[in-house]
């Protein structure tokens, strides 16, 4: 594996803990990770790939888009094969922030369709704000954990489901995001309440673990 | 001394981490991450925490050490550290660096030199301490054993 920052490349493999079921015999969700720390990177593959995603970690937003092939007009270097079905990017990079890499992915007509997902260690909600209006799927206080990781996961597999580009947007549009109705909501989809996030509202997380502490989601209302 | 009594002392030694404050629920989450196929998870990546972190104190050494201090240098480099350190469970080093850019924000050169002192502190603190956990699970293993599961209530 590189460990200066290189792209990290996953073959599949089959995982040990979630077995794939029936309806799950298309291929597993291939996920784009982005994150300039090294123990993040190590931290958040891990914890897809334990959750039965292939995962591609990059250490740069730079490096993302070389990935996605929209580096530049690079034309694409052999990777337009692996399908990147979700972006999970941190918020805080050099370079390229994780805020302007959403954006250059939802300016591509090839790429706008990838739920992108934002990671921050800071709760600051005019950047959760942001990020949601410019079409991030979900933002996600670090640090990272198997719940997070569960409840992105949803966001590719009812696309899978739904038929992709023909099926329905559940993605909010950039219209006006009304922060204004109950607690702040980290969600730019008004769906299903399983892809309820750790906001402060009780929320009904089917995949809740004994980890998932409730402390974490009173997190959210205050500053560090 | 045989693999009972290990997984007992383990046990006694990870709860006094977490009652002392040492390790938080992070840590716990990466040790949920290991198993039979990734039995050096929680290894490799304290191991990676450990040259990230001694890097990264370096760097603010030299940075604290200038004439005219860049304090948004100082500050990005404690934040790094304040993230990886959160993302492992080193809950007194991330709060240590909570603090430290407070300072920063503040620009105060003194108070800055101090939080220097005590995140290194705290971080030479766990670093310790994980050595110690992480042997004697290493121990566990080599005596057959499994590594016991801590259930802290989280």
């Amino acid at each position: 594996m590189a460990r200066d920052g290189g792209v990290t490349w996953r073959r599949t493999e089959k995982i040990d803990r979630f077995n794939l079921s029936a309806t799950d015999t298309a291929e597993e969700v291939h996920v784009l990770a982005v994150d300039d720390s090294l123990v993040d990177r190590k931290v958040i593959e891990r914890l897809l790939r334990i959750s039965s995603c292939k995962v591609t970690a990059v250490d740069s937003g730079i490096r993302a888009l070389q990935f996605l092939g929209l580096d530049e007009e690079k034309s694409s270097n052999g990777f337009n094969d692996l399908k990147v079905d979700l972006i999970i990017t941190d918020y805080c990079m050099p370079g390229m922030t994780g805020y302007e890499l959403l954006k250059k992915v939802k300016e591509s007509s090839t790429f706008r369709e990838i739920p992108v997902v934002i990671m921050s260690s800071e709760n600051v909600l005019t950047r959760i704000d942001r990020c949601l209006k410019e079409g991030a799927e979900d933002f996600i206080v670090k640090p990272v954990k198997l719940s997070d990781v569960k409840r992105i996961k949803d966001y590719t597999t009812r696309e899978f489901r739904v038929g992709e580009k023909q099926g329905p947007r559940k993605r909010k549009q950039r219209d006006s995001f009304d922060l204004s109705s109950s607690p702040p909501s980290i969600l730019s989809s008004s769906s299903s309440p399983e892809s309820q996030s750790p906001c402060p509202s009780p929320p009904s997380i089917p995949s809740a673990s004994a980890l998932d502490s409730p402390t974490r989601r009173l997190k959210m209302t205050s500053s560090e | 001394m045989e693999v009972g009594q290990m997984q007992r002392r383990l046990v006694d030694y990870t709860k006094t981490l977490f009652m002392e404050g040492f390790l938080d629920a992070q840590f716990l989450q990466l040790q949920q991450l290991q198993d039979e196929n990734n039995p050096d998870f929680v290894v490799e990546v304290v191991s990676l925490f450990f040259d990230d972190s001694e890097k990264l104190l370096n760097n603010l050494s030299m940075a604290l050490d200038q004439p005219n201090v860049d304090f948004k240098k100082v500050d990005a480099h404690v934040h790094q550290l304040k993230g990886s350190s959160s993302s492992i469970g080193a809950q007194r080093v991330k709060n240590a660096c909570i603090a430290f850019r407070n300072f920063c924000e503040e620009q105060n050169i003194d108070a800055t030199l101090r939080c220097l002192q005590q995140v290194k502190h705290e971080y030479y603190l766990v670093k310790n301490k994980l050595e110690t956990l992480l042997r004697l699970e290493q121990q566990i293993v080599a005596a057959g054993g499994s590594i016991p599961m801590i259930d802290m209530g989280f």
